[in-house]
């Protein structure tokens, strides 16, 4: 297939509207923009609708308005602005529709830096809304995988009627590299017997999130988490590399898993039992692939841009003692030495354990 | 023998309101859904529904309806117009909605001319949670969180929704209107006709402010509360057409 | 002869039809409705003028029709 240079957060624009998103509500931040900017050069004139938001909150809102009566919406925004999100991201998991959130991670806490990060971990995956909900979230390492996950999120935000996140970071929005654009793979999801169209030749119909009865809304949410354990069985995607007879599996997302990669291949060159496992859905995590591996290894770092976000679900996964977090705010990626001089450091103390 | 008066078909079957006695709500629903009839809406409408007394709106309606965060109706309401432009998209909201937490949507509706329409029932006070100090509650009003009335030094002025509406290029019709009265009631029709009108014509944003009692939260009779309207509101709040661009209204 | 029909199952007796009516056909009438309150009960006595006024402040749609 004819490759292209690509920058990813072009990659994610071309193929959500490849992909048939049409509607686009969003507001510029930094290092995002382009998606929102070359989106405009192209909906409108595709007869697809476009709106420059006053607020995320009205971004947010105006995404489930479209999902709400049929449309395939996106909005793409960044880390301080994806926090002005989480109360609309609440209602559209409780009201079950379908929206595409492209978040590229910079720094925080607050205005934070407009350096990379992965320090939105937690807010992707663990959520910063109210009640009982989850977000698919969906993490590329490369700009092939922008254009590969933007198409698979619009799908599973209709199979599933659930918003999907796209969490890339900073490095892989700027980031060009070579890449195809792809034509939708996925089926067409039937959404005719829940989207509001107007009462016409049947009785209205109402989508809402306020429940007025306790069982009612247990019921509801009850609903909600059998959809997730069908996501969970059958969603998860991971990439795993030299993790047979590892004795440390060196644990990344997004492009950092990249370096992880190639410091685990350059390690085990040196001769080391290394391996990588990269989750590429964050939620649903790769827990019960993580679990078997770690009936066998019993060392884990977990390598992320961030204070130590993913670590804890790798935590829970493998429930191994020695789970070691090697990263930092944002800024300069962990490059490969620094990746390698944690596996010695760690691995040297499993083989001094074992003379 | 001829009926000359009906209940709209807008409304479901049997509706039994769940409003207090005497609540605005209730006539406002009614008049909506009338409009709708007359412009034979019913079929090809889709309602936003906001949060607070408002937020029951779908027990009563026979039309499709989606539920809003607070303050978001207009720009839920403007994702479902933008995909889907011949539909007939309108919010429902009160002032709290409409004019503290959805201040900036709201009025980006207008100033974008987004092609909705908006019921805004404008009764000086958070009903729903009992009766707190809102946007638009009055100078020296006592309510749970003004217990001594409220102050201009404390808490600012009212806020004046329909002439603010009114001020934007993208709104096509704004007028304030009031419940009190057979008279109001019925200028109250022709005005919320006219804001569903300009929006099926395409001319931009229609809304209405509706001058609306709670006597509950008030703490009065029905028939005081519409006395308060007529002595109290109405000077904070005078009625009228402040945009119409049709010309027919002003 | 114009006359209302009432739904006193809907009436929540806050009497606002009582005082729009301008030929004084409604009255507090002696059954119990769903407040605790007596609720309005149309008095046919041939002043009716079906001019709506009724129907028009009603706030609970308990005045279902008006016939003239």
């Amino acid at each position: 297939m004819k490759q292209e240079l690509i920058k990813g957060n072009i990659a994610i624009a071309q193929s959500a509207f490849d992909a048939g998103c049409d509607s686009y509500f969003g507001y510029p931040i930094t290092p995002q923009t382009e998606i929102g900017e070359y989106l405009s050069r192209i909906m409108p004139k595709n007869n697809r609708a476009y709106v420059c938001c006053e607020s995320e909150i009205a971004s947010i809102n105006m995404c489930i308005g479209a999902a709400a009566s049929g449309g395939h919406p996106m909005t793409s925004s960044a880390s301080c602005a994806i926090a002005l999100m989480q109360e609309g991201l609440s209602y559209a998991c409780a009201q079950e529709l379908p929206i595409v959130i492209a978040s590229v991670m910079r720094a925080g806490p607050g205005l934070g830096n407009i350096y990379p990060s992965q320090a939105d971990y937690n807010q992707a995956v663990k959520g910063g809304g109210n009640g009982d909900y989850h977000i698919i979230v969906l993490a590329p390492s490369n700009v092939q995988e922008c254009i590969n996950f933007t198409h698979k999120a619009f799908y599973l935000a209709q199979k599933y009627r659930n918003p999907v996140f796209i969490l890339a970071d900073g490095l892989l929005g700027q980031m060009m590299e070579p890449a195809s654009f792809i034509e939708h793979p996925y089926e067409k999801i039937d959404n005719s017997s829940w989207v509001l169209t107007g009462a016409k030749g049947r009785s209205s119909k109402f989508i809402r999130s306020l429940s007025e009865k306790e069982a009612q809304h247990n019921e509801h949410v009850y609903k909600l988490f059998e959809k997730y354990k069908k996501i969970e069985e059958n969603e998860v995607m991971y990439d795993e590399n030299f993790t047979d007879d590892a004795d440390l599996i060196v644990v990344s997302f997004g492009s950092l898993s990249r370096n992880v990669k190639a410091a685990v291949k350059e390690a085990r060159r040196q001769g080391l039992k290394v391996g990588s496992f990269t989750p590429k859905t964050l939620y649903p995590f790769p827990t019960q692939r993580l679990r078997e591996l770690s009936r066998r290894t019993k060392k884990f770092i977990v390598a992320e841009m961030n204070m130590g976000q993913m670590i804890n679900d790798v935590i829970v996964a493998t429930r191994c003692e020695d789970v070691r977090h090697i990263g930092r705010p944002a800024g300069n990626w962990l490059d490969i030495d620094e990746i390698i001089g944690e596996i010695k450091t760690t691995l040297g103390d499993v083989y001094a354990a074992s003379i | 023998m001829q009926q000359v008066f009906k209940i709209p078909d807008s409304l479901k079957k049997n509706t039994e309101y769940t409003f207090c006695p005497g609540c605005g709500h209730g006539v406002a629903v009614r008049l909506l859904c009338q409009a709708i009839d007359d412009f034979n809406l019913r079929e090809n409408a889709i309602c936003m529904v906001g949060v607070g007394c408002t937020a029951f709106l779908y027990h009563f309606l026979d039309i499709d309806a989606l539920e809003c965060p607070h303050g978001r109706a207009t720009a839920e309401g403007t994702g479902v117009k933008r995909i889907n432009p011949d539909k007939f998209v309108f919010t429902y909201q009160g002032d709290g909605d409409y004019a503290a937490i959805g201040m900036t949507e709201s009025m980006y509706a207008g100033i974008r001319g987004e092609n909705l329409t908006t019921i805004c029932v404008n009764n000086t006070n958070y009903g729903m949670t009992g009766g707190q100090m809102g946007p638009t509650t009055l100078i020296g009003q006592v309510t749970t969180t003004t217990p001594y009335g409220r102050d201009e030094k404390l808490n600012g002025y009212p806020v004046k929704i329909a002439e603010q509406v009114a001020q934007y290029k993208g709104t096509a019709f704004s007028a304030r209107v009031s419940l009190d009265s057979v008279p109001n009631i019925i200028k109250a029709q022709a005005a919320i006709k006219k804001a569903c009108e300009v929006q099926i014509k395409k001319l931009g944003y229609g809304f209405v402010e509706i001058l609306s009692p709670c006597p509950t939260n008030w703490k009065m009779t029905p028939e005081q509360a519409n006395e308060h309207i007529r002595e109290n509101m109405m000077k904070e709040y005078p009625l009228g057409v402040f945009k119409d661009v049709t010309g027919e209204m002003k | 002869m114009a006359y209302i029909t009432i739904d006193e199952k809907k009436c929540k007796s806050c009497y606002l039809c009582i005082n729009a009516c301008p030929k004084k056909t409604i009255k507090v009438g002696e059954k119990t409705g769903k407040t605790g309150e007596k609720v309005a009960e149309f008095v046919d006595s041939g002043q009716c003028i079906g001019c709506k006024s009724c129907a028009l402040v009603c706030p609970d749609l308990a005045i279902t029709g008006v016939y003239r």
